[in-house]
């Protein structure tokens, strides 16, 4: 039986940045694990011969030439920012270092 | 901060082997974006190359460059791998500002190229063969300036501003597999790979791999295990390490560092290492966790790459000589030694002198003066060889007005001197300057005579039979003609004048 559980909840949080009280990871823990339940079923009917799918359509191949095309103007691109500086998006200080 | 305490490099290679692994980022020299038609030209207005796509805007639908797809296949063959017949992009994600999507559009578990190899000769001729196990397409991240800390660092700064022209630039992200067995000579290993690399790339076409301007990035993997043994010792990554030199110091440093830490029973940390132009040290960056989750899935907004087989025999069949066989051949054919080679390779001047030839300068000549007096200007006004304000064409004028006897030596630096100032092409400059050699023979013969006259005893020592000393004279009808007179032809009408054989 596929699942998740509630550490493994926690730790996603973690990597996605949500802060989740205790009684919110024991509902998205049971509520992750019936729909992993829910999808897993589909490995159940699908044989060997049918090969894992990330695209719907059966594509491949789609390729651009490299020719410039327009870009936002500086002001456009900035224009959802909730902070900008010197033509630059400007974020709040960060504490990871990559 | 602590001072990091270090074995001799000896010490350190008497009772550990290194191990090496190497991530090379290529920035590729496409005119767009990998998955947007954004223009990647350097040094543009902040935030003026930017689209929904390259800015993860909701809604926007990434389509991947044909020719990003066509270098990466061109690199791999180069490097001799397979390229895989179906692969797809996979999301990396992550939370940092330098990319919008807060994710990197890469290749997870199904690389377009995986293993190959590269062989790179060592400063001895020792060839040496590092396994490749992938290349694969991603691409770059924006552009962080801190603000607020006493350095531009990012430790105290308030703040920082995201420029993202350069996010979705393509990338080619070349992965070695461990180094081993190259000991004591690992640094070298490294710099030399990194080298060989930055060649083929260039060779290829597909980037000018500038690692001045981070068109090439190097990060450089490193343990130690105590000699004799199988089992690889923890590693670190040193990021960024962005020049030939640097990538020899920091192998050496870190070999160093961790056989300090392991010789005195401690354990190395697994974490990146941030590298240090300035004394050639490495500090501690981020702690890495082996597992580290990027949660990689499968992008669904691009469909699968599928290079045609026949794309990429037509694109083997295209693939140019390798730089060390084309060097080799260049050796054989230049005549010179693997030494005089090496120089020239380092100074950036293969090609060049090669254009020079082509365009029919014999290749001493050409190799003369892009290795003197170009080498020189190069070095005092800190440019590269290519970048100076002269062409291939204009030095083999300079060559073949010196061949003609047009020019001599003195006078044709003097020419290249004139073309670096902007002054015009060589034909131009000798108009201008007036440099030509005195070549009327009355005149010549004149200053000869003059010379005669004012050194009697010099002419009366030639007379009799000490023909070395025609030297002073022909100084002098140098010194008379400013320079201008073919010291061959003088010496030859001295010794006629005063009846000796040359």
């Amino acid at each position: 039986m596929p699942g998740i559980t509630r550490e493994e909840v926690a730790h996603l949080a973690r990597l996605a940045r949500l802060e989740l009280k205790g009684e919110e990871l024991d509902h998205f823990a049971g509520q992750l694990d019936d729909i992993i339940g829910a999808v897993a079923r589909v490995s159940e009917v699908a044989d060997q011969d049918v090969p894992p799918t990330s695209h719907p359509l059966p594509l491949t191949n789609v390729m651009r030439a490299d020719e410039v095309r327009p870009s936002l103007t500086p002001e456009q691109a900035l224009s959802g920012a909730p902070a900008q500086e010197q033509q630059r998006f400007k974020v709040p200080q960060i504490l990871g270092e990559d | 901060m602590t001072v990091t305490d270090l074995v001799s490099y000896e010490d350190a290679l008497a009772s550990y082997d290194p191990v090496m692994g190497l991530e090379v980022h290529v920035e590729l020299g496409t005119k767009t974006k990998m998955f947007c038609g954004c223009s990647t030209e350097l040094k543009q207005d902040a935030n003026s190359q930017t689209c929904p796509v390259c800015l993860g805007l909701p809604g926007a639908l990434p389509v991947v460059n044909e020719i990003g797809v066509e270098s990466a296949i061109k690199i791999g063959l180069a490097l001799n791998c397979e390229i895989a017949e179906w692969c797809r992009f996979a999301r990396k994600n992550y939370f940092y500002p330098d990319m919008p999507k807060n994710f990197q559009t890469s290749q997870y578990d199904e690389p377009i190229a995986y293993n190959g190899y590269l062989d790179v000769q060592l400063e001895d001729g020792e060839i040496f063969r590092v396994q490749i196990e992938r290349a694969h397409m991603e691409e770059d991240t924006g552009k962080s300036t801190h603000v607020g800390g006493a350095t531009g660092r990012i430790h105290g700064a308030s703040h920082s501003l995201l420029d993202y022209n350069r996010a979705g630039i393509p990338l080619i992200e070349i992965v070695t597999k461990p180094i081993e067995g190259a000991g004591a000579r690992a640094p070298e290993v490294a710099k030399a790979y990194v080298a060989e690399l930055r060649e083929l790339i260039k060779a290829l076409g597909v980037s000018e791999a500038r690692m001045e301007m981070g068109q090439m990035r190097c990060d450089v993997n490193l343990s130690l295990r105590p000699n004799g043994t199988e089992t690889f010792g923890t590693r670190s990554e040193t990021k960024n390490v962005n020049s030939l030199r640097s990538v020899e110091r920091a192998a050496r440093f870190e070999i160093q560092r961790h056989a300090a830490v392991l010789s005195s029973g401690g354990t190395i940390v697994q974490e990146t290492r941030h590298f240090h132009e300035e004394d050639g040290s490495t500090t501690a960056g981020r702690i890495k966790d082996n597992a580290e989750d990027y949660r990689y899935f499968p992008e669904p907004d691009l469909v699968p790459v599928a290079p045609a087989r026949e794309w990429v025999e037509e694109l083997r069949k295209g693939l140019p000589e390798l730089p060390r066989l084309r060097r080799a051949r260049l050796k054989e054919e230049w005549g010179v030694s693997e030494h005089d080679m090496q120089s020239i390779l380092n100074a950036g001047a293969v090609d060049l002198i090669v254009a020079t030839t082509d365009a029919g300068a014999p290749s001493d000549q050409a190799r003369k003066w892009w290795m003197g007096e170009l080498a020189r200007n190069a070095n005092e006004t800190g440019r590269g060889l290519d970048e100076l304000p002269i062409t291939p064409v204009q030095v083999a004028r300079v060559a073949e007005l010196v061949t003609s006897g047009d020019l001599n030596d003195k006078l044709a630096r003097q020419v290249i001197e004139g073309v670096l100032a902007g002054e015009g092409d060589p034909d131009t400059v000798v108009e201008k300057r007036g440099l030509k050699v005195v070549s009327d023979e009355g005149a010549l013969s004149t200053a000869v005579d003059e010379a005669i006259a004012a050194n009697a005893a010099i002419a009366d020592k030639i007379r009799g039979g000490k023909v070395a000393a025609a030297g002073a004279l022909v100084g002098a009808v140098m010194k008379a003609t400013r320079g201008q007179a073919d010291a061959a032809r003088v010496r030859e009408l001295i010794l006629e004048k005063l009846g000796v054989e040359g």
